[in-house]
C-alpha cells in the first residue's frame, strides 16, 4: 500500500510496429480505469516503428492529456528489458502494469485480485480457470501445452503461465527483480517469474483470454521453438 | 545456499542411482534376496516409462481442456468497434 496516498497504476507500453492496435489498447485501458476509478498513466516506449506508431501516440496524447499518456520513445529497437527499465524511470505509479499491445485482457480482473491477497504480482494465466485462448488451431496448442508442461516439470516456477503478456507487479518488486534478471527478450518475463518466487514474492494469478492478434503476425514458427528451449535449458541451469 | 534447479537435479539423481547401484548390482557385503533384486534391476527403465506416460497423458488431457473462449472474442471485437468509433469522434486520424 503507497504510504499515505491511494494506489496509482502506472501501465508500460513498449511498441514496435503497433500504429494499428495501438489506439485500441488506449482506449481499453482507460475505459477500464475510469470505470475503475482508479488512478492511472499509461507510458508508451516507442522505439522508432517505421510504420508511424510514435505519431498515433502523439494523437492519443492530445486526446486523453499529457498527464495521463506519457511519451517516452526511444530512437531505435532496443529490446523489452531495457524498455521497461526505461518506462519504469518514468512511472509515478506504485504499481506497475506490464503488457503488450494486445486487445485481450480484462485489466480490472488484476486489481480486484491484488488487492484479494495482497500480491506483490499478478500474473495472467490462460491455463486455468476461465482462461484460454481464441483462434488457435490444434498445432499451436499442443505446443502451448507441451511447452508449459516441460517448463513446469524444470523450473517448478508455482505458476501456471510463464510466457504471459500481462503482469502487474508493485514497484519496488519490479525494480528488484529487473535488477537480477539476466536474460533477452520473452525468456526474461519467465526468469522473472522464477526469481520472484526465489525471493519470496507472492503471485497471485488471474484467468485471461488470448485473443489472436487483431492486427498483425502472430509470431510461433520453428525459430520460436527452438529459441524457447534455449531459454528454458539456460534458465533450468542458472536458476 | 541457493541451488539451481540442475543442481537438484544432479543431486537427485546422484543420490537415487547411487542407492539403486548399490541395491540392485549385487556388489558384495549387501545381498537382498533374489525376488527384491530382479525387481530392483529395471526399475530406473520403468519409471522412465511410467513418467513418459504420465507426460503424454498430461499433456494429452490439458490439450483437450484447453478453453476456446468464443465469448470473449466477441466482446474483444464489440470492444474494437466501440474504440474506433469513439476515437475517431474524438478527433483520432487512424
Amino acid at each position: 500500500m503507497a504510504a499515505g496516498g491511494p494506489d496509482r497504476f502506472s501501465v508500460l507500453l513498449p511498441t514496435y510496429n503497433e500504429r494499428e492496435n495501438l489506439p485500441l489498447v488506449v482506449w481499453l485501458l482507460v475505459r477500464t480505469f475510469q470505470q475503475s476509478g482508479n488512478n492511472f498513466e499509461i507510458i508508451i516506449i516507442d522505439d522508432g516503428s517505421p510504420d508511424g506508431t510514435q505519431e498515433v501516440a502523439e494523437q492519443l496524447e492530445k486526446i486523453y492529456g499529457s498527464d495521463k499518456i506519457l511519451l517516452r520513445p526511444r530512437p531505435s529497437k532496443l529490446g523489452l528489458g531495457t524498455a521497461y527499465i526505461h518506462g519504469m524511470k518514468h512511472a509515478t505509479g506504485n504499481f506497475i502494469v506490464i503488457m503488450d499491445a494486445d486487445l485481450s485482457h480484462h485489466v480490472s480482473w488484476y486489481f480486484i485480485k491484488q488487492k484479494e491477497g495482497n500480491f506483490d504480482i499478478v500474473s495472467g494465466t490462460r491455463y486455468k480457470g476461465n482462461g484460454g485462448v481464441y483462434g488457435w488451431d490444434l498445432k499451436r496448442k499442443l505446443i502451448s501445452r507441451g511447452a508449459n508442461f516441460l517448463t513446469q516439470v524444470l523450473l517448478r516456477p508455482g505458476a501456471s503461465d510463464l510466457t504471459g503478456s500481462f503482469r502487474l507487479y508493485r514497484k519496488e518488486v519490479l525494480q528488484k527483480l529487473m535488477e537480477k534478471c539476466v536474460s533477452k527478450g520473452y525468456v526474461f518475463q519467465m526468469e522473472m517469474i522464477v526469481r520472484a518466487r526465489q525471493l519470496g514474492y507472492t503471485i497471485g494469478e488471474v484467468p485471461i483470454t488470448f485473443v489472436d492478434r487483431v492486427y498483425g503476425e502472430s509470431k510461433l514458427g520453428g525459430n520460436e521453438i527452438v529459441s524457447f528451449l534455449k531459454g528454458l535449458l539456460t534458465l533450468f541451469a542458472t536458476t | 545456499v541457493a541451488m539451481t534447479k540442475l543442481g537438484q537435479w544432479l543431486c537427485g539423481l546422484a543420490l537415487l542411482g547411487s542407492a539403486w547401484a548399490a541395491l540392485a548390482l549385487e556388489p558384495p557385503g549387501l545381498r537382498l534376496p533374489a525376488p527384491f533384486r530382479q525387481a530392483l534391476l529395471p526399475l530406473p527403465l520403468y519409471l522412465l516409462v511410467a513418467f513418459g506416460c504420465y507426460s503424454l497423458a498430461t499433456v494429452g488431457y490439458r490439450l483437450a481442456t484447453f478453453n476456446d473462449c468464443e465469448e470473449a472474442a466477441a466482446e474483444l471485437q464489440e470492444h474494437i468497434r466501440a474504440a474506433r468509433t469513439d476515437l475517431r469522434q474524438r478527433g483520432l486520424r487512424f
